[in-house]
């Protein structure tokens, strides 16, 4: 069963299809990047032999005679919830009944779609209104058709679940039945089309399950590793354990002669330098093709290949940490920010704090690992592949292997995790090329050491922080040091400190500068990449500075903060944004405090609370870990409270709530336990015993609480995890007086006994 | 070699060596792909499925071990009472985010139902924690377990 197969096929009740594909004219919503015409084959490709029936009223929605309606859903299924949130949007302002809805993976198409990719906490800011605009256009095109029918004028008619009706004549019809009619109908402009008071909401924020989750309960194939072409062949690809490694020679003979494998051969690789933007590479290595996965994958313990890993080979964690501890005590050589005199009020502060601080590389991790099924056949290819990123994957594709974009087709399958991992497509286009070569069908599958070893990794980093408080425990000076990594000369992927980083502006004097270590390994986005250990970081160090000052955390940050001010609104490529408001970040924390019973609780020995709190993707958040600390330094992550604004609307609490409570044990996931470390170049991790992922005995209680504001809805993808990893090294000072500052953290550091 | 094993009630043959894993039998012989492949190791439980009820990691059970013993999948999980009713707790609750752990996760909830009917925490626990989710949808996978069994949902884990 293919992807395209599934999503047609279980989910359907009656045939749900197209029939008559109606050139509707007018193209609308310019600025709405949305092409809302239908334009010969539409969504949810390959359905050509299926039998007759719907009506495609634009490139988002068709309607079958049985009143079921066919959503896409433009972004790719990461387990952000998105194949069902986005849908929703277009069903709420439709009026139709959710149980009447079915969603379909939208086709690779930018000029129907805008921007599809899964990243950045974006499809909920990008598409909150565009998508409900498709929504209550589609719904006026009912309305129009039934009014043409009915020779009735338009605003007497109401609808509500699917059902057209006309109080005065009686008249009451269908969706379905209307279907054809409304495909015929001028699509409305979509930046005048009226949308619903979100009094008379019956989808947006309710509780909605995952489309796609009946399946997932009962093993369906829905995954990108799951899918099987006729006449497929299973790939393993085995490159340099040391990045861009060159292939000098290897007994490839000897391991054509295994049982089962059919084809090994050398993929030369192009990469020449890694630019900051993400990376979607190819690099030379050994592709073993074979009957069976399981005999291409076996078939690496017998591979022994010389490679030349060049400079990069002299890489390594310890190097790094040496490198960072010569340039920390200097001058920044590049700086961010100064605001007033940092060195002066140094001098004249009544009291001065130093820390360095420290956070390693990590890996992603999807639980599914990378991989691609490719056919290359007379010029074309086809692709299936889990990806984040299509757009990027059908590039970078066509870059690597010479084949134009027009002739790339590419199926976008549910990803078994994403966080960021698959917004790079180095893996599609290996598997690409294999597949070219191999001159049949190939689904190419990393194993786990693959997929730890050749990651886009997390980038770690050292800052060297300085800070004065004056003589009634103001922050009257704060001075980061960040010593990241360059790759080609330039600020690493994911490795760069921001200019707003708060306390700045917030501080009198300031100083926000960074140096640059080479890398030549590739990093990237993780979820909620800078905010994920810039917040541990700079919440951890405050923290400090809070408790030197000999205030309460909470009352340093809240003054800190000081007296709401409205927002700088910032120009983005996207739209006007607002920058950081401080407003709304005291409410996150007070709110916070008060459901933990912050300041309040009697907490045994050896347990303490502690608070973080962070802006990142426009949601603000503040979190308060409870933590208990053994005698032998075993750190318990016993409950955290969450508190969150992300604006006025949860689209779906049901999916943002998974995002949320996975987002913070993500965060104590990485903090008990991850690091990617680099000797002689290579990765030292090989799978989940040394790269330890959190259990579910060690999951924490979550308590998650929203703060309403008056602003649109934004994403929860990310903005929960970064405040959660502070909260809890803040705790674990709270219960010890043992300030964590590296991680991973060291339980041995806090041994007593 | 050929190996006849009993997969969801009925009987297969397959022609695989002796060392193939239950896992890519099942996956890429059987094209039974409901049970995923994670780490290979038996460290991430994404492999897990059931031999004559117990909970096991089929990416390190080589063919040859299983011999004629009931092997139960995520595809027929569904047939048991408790593996039904631990199938609608997961819908009921919403507990997928990426969905791709979660095979191995209700195999091993339904093997602890069926041999602990109203599982404590510290059961719970000690039962699931063979599997990973990377997306961390632990506090649902928990509550999901209890609904199952009929206990109340909510998370009274001690905290002090």
């Amino acid at each position: 069963m293919s992807p395209r197969d599934i999503d047609r096929a279980p989910r359907s009740q009656g045939a749900v299809s197209r029939r008559a594909f109606l050139t509707a004219s007018a193209a609308v919503g310019g600025g709405l990047m949305l092409e809302f015409t239908v334009r010969g084959a539409s969504f949810a490709a390959g359905e050509s032999s299926a039998p007759e029936a719907a009506a495609q009223l634009n490139a988002y929605v068709r309607i079958a005679p049985d009143g079921i309606v066919t959503i896409a859903a433009k972004n790719p299924e990461i387990g952000q919830g998105v194949k069902t949130t986005l849908p929703m949007l277009i069903a709420e302002e439709m009026d139709v009944a959710w149980a009447d809805v079915r969603t379909v993976m939208a086709e690779v198409d930018p000029a129907k779609y805008g921007p599809q990719f899964a990243g950045g906490s974006l499809s909920t800011p990008f598409n909150w209104d565009p998508l409900r605009r498709v929504g209550a256009a589609t719904r006026q095109m009912l309305v129009t058709a039934a009014a043409n029918t009915w020779k009735v004028p338009v605003d007497e008619i109401t609808t509500a679940d699917g059902v057209v009706t006309h109080a005065k004549s009686g008249k009451k019809t269908t969706y379905g039945q209307l279907a054809d009619e409304a495909a015929k109908v001028r699509p409305p402009d979509l930046k005048t089309v009226k949308l619903k008071d979100s009094k008379d909401y019956k989808i947006i924020g309710k509780p909605i399950g995952g489309v796609d989750s009946p399946l997932i309960v009962k093993g369906q194939p829905i995954f990108g590793i799951d899918v099987t072409v006729p006449g497929m062949r299973y790939a393993v690809f085995e490159k340099s354990p040391v990045f861009n490694g060159k292939f000098v020679s290897g007994n490839l003979d000897e391991i054509k002669a295994m049982p089962g494998i059919r084809k090994v051969f050398v993929v030369k690789g192009s990469v020449t330098q890694l630019d900051p933007g993400l990376y979607n590479g190819l690099t030379d290595g050994v592709a073993i093709v074979a009957d069976k996965w399981h005999q291409a994958n076996r078939a690496l313990d017998k591979l022994q290949v010389k490679w030349d890993g060049g400079e990069t080979a002299t890489r390594s964690s310890a190097a790094f940490r040496a490198k960072a501890d010569e340039l920390g005590p200097k001058k920044a050589e590049t700086s961010l920010k100064t605001e007033g005199d940092v060195d002066g009020a140094l001098k004249s502060a009544a009291k001065v704090l130093e820390a360095r601080y420290e956070y390693p590389f990590i890996n992603h991790s999807a639980l599914e690992p990378m991989n691609t099924t490719a056919h290359f056949s007379n010029g074309k290819l086809e692709i299936w592949s889990p990806t984040q990123m299509p757009g990027g994957g059908k590039t970078a594709v066509s870059k690597a292997l010479g084949i134009p974009e027009a002739d790339i087709k590419l199926h976008v399958t549910r990803c078994g995790g994403g966080f960021g991992r698959r917004l790079s497509n180095d893996f599609m286009v290996e598997a690409c090329a294999i597949a070219k070569e191999a001159g049949e069908p190939v689904k190419l599958v990393w194993n786990r050491r693959q997929d730890i070893q050749h990651g886009i990794f997390r980038p770690g980093g050292y800052h060297f922080f300085k800070a004065g408080l004056d003589a009634q425990g103001k922050l009257t000076a704060f001075r980061d040091h960040f010593v990241t990594f360059s790759n080609s000369g330039k600020v690493a992927g994911s490795a760069n400190l921001n200019a707003t980083e708060f306390p700045a502006t917030f501080v009198p004097n300031l100083d926000l500068g960074f140096s640059m270590m080479p890398l030549d390994i590739p990093t990237g986005p993780m979820r909620a990449p800078q905010s994920n250990v810039i917040a541990y970081a700079f919440q951890s160090f405050l923290d400090e500075v809070a408790h030197a000052a000999g205030k309460d955390p909470l009352q340093f940050q809240l003054d800190l903060l000081g007296e709401p001010k409205p927002p700088t609104i910032n120009k983005t490529p996207f739209g006007e944004q607002k920058g950081f408001d401080n407003g709304r970040m005291a409410a996150v924390l007070r709110t916070v405090a008060e459901k933990s019973g912050w300041g309040k609780t009697q907490l045994p020995k050896g347990t303490g609370m502690g608070i973080g709190a962070y802006y990142s993707h426009q949601g603000y958040f503040a979190e308060v870990a409870q933590v208990s600390v053994s005698k032998s330094g075993d750190v318990h992550v016993q409950k955290v409270w969450i508190v969150g604004d992300v604006g006025r609307q949860i689209i779906n609490p049901s999916a943002g709530g998974n995002q949320i409570e996975g987002g913070a044990i993500d965060g104590v996931s990485q903090a008990l336990g991850q690091a990617i470390t680099f000797a002689n170049g290579s990765v030292m991790q090989t799978n989940f015993h040394d790269f330890p992922l959190l259990r579910m005995n060690q999951a924490p209680k979550i308590e998650v609480h929203y703060v309403l504001s008056d602003n649109d809805p934004t994403g929860l993808g990310e903005p929960a995890m970064p405040p959660v990893v502070p909260a809890v090294t803040n705790a674990i000072f709270a219960a010890t007086g043992k300030r964590v500052r590296k991680l991973p953290i060291d339980t041995s550091e806090l041994k007593t006994a | 070699m050929s190996y006849t094993i009993k997969v969801n009630g009925t009987s297969k043959t397959v022609d695989v060596t002796a060392d193939t894993p239950l896992l890519w039998v099942l996956r890429d012989e059987l094209e039974l792909k409901g049970s995923k492949f994670g780490c290979g190791m038996g460290l991430c439980g994404a492999c897990t499925v059931h031999i004559n009820g117990n909970a096991t990691r089929s990416c390190v059970t080589p063919i040859s071990a299983v011999g004629t013993a009931n092997i139960t999948t995520i595809e027929g999980v569904g047939e048991s009472a408790v593996g039904k009713k631990v199938q609608d707790a997961w819908l009921a609750l919403d507990v997928m985010q990426c969905g791709y752990c979660q095979a191995g996760q209700i195999m091993s909830a339904t093997a602890l139902l069926t041999r602990t009917a109203k599982p404590t925490d510290k059961d719970i626990d000690d039962a699931m924690s063979g599997n990973i989710c990377r997306c961390a949808t632990y506090t649902r996978i928990r509550a999901a377990i209890k609904q199952a069994a009929g206990l109340p949902t909510e998370d009274k884990r001690e905290v002090v």
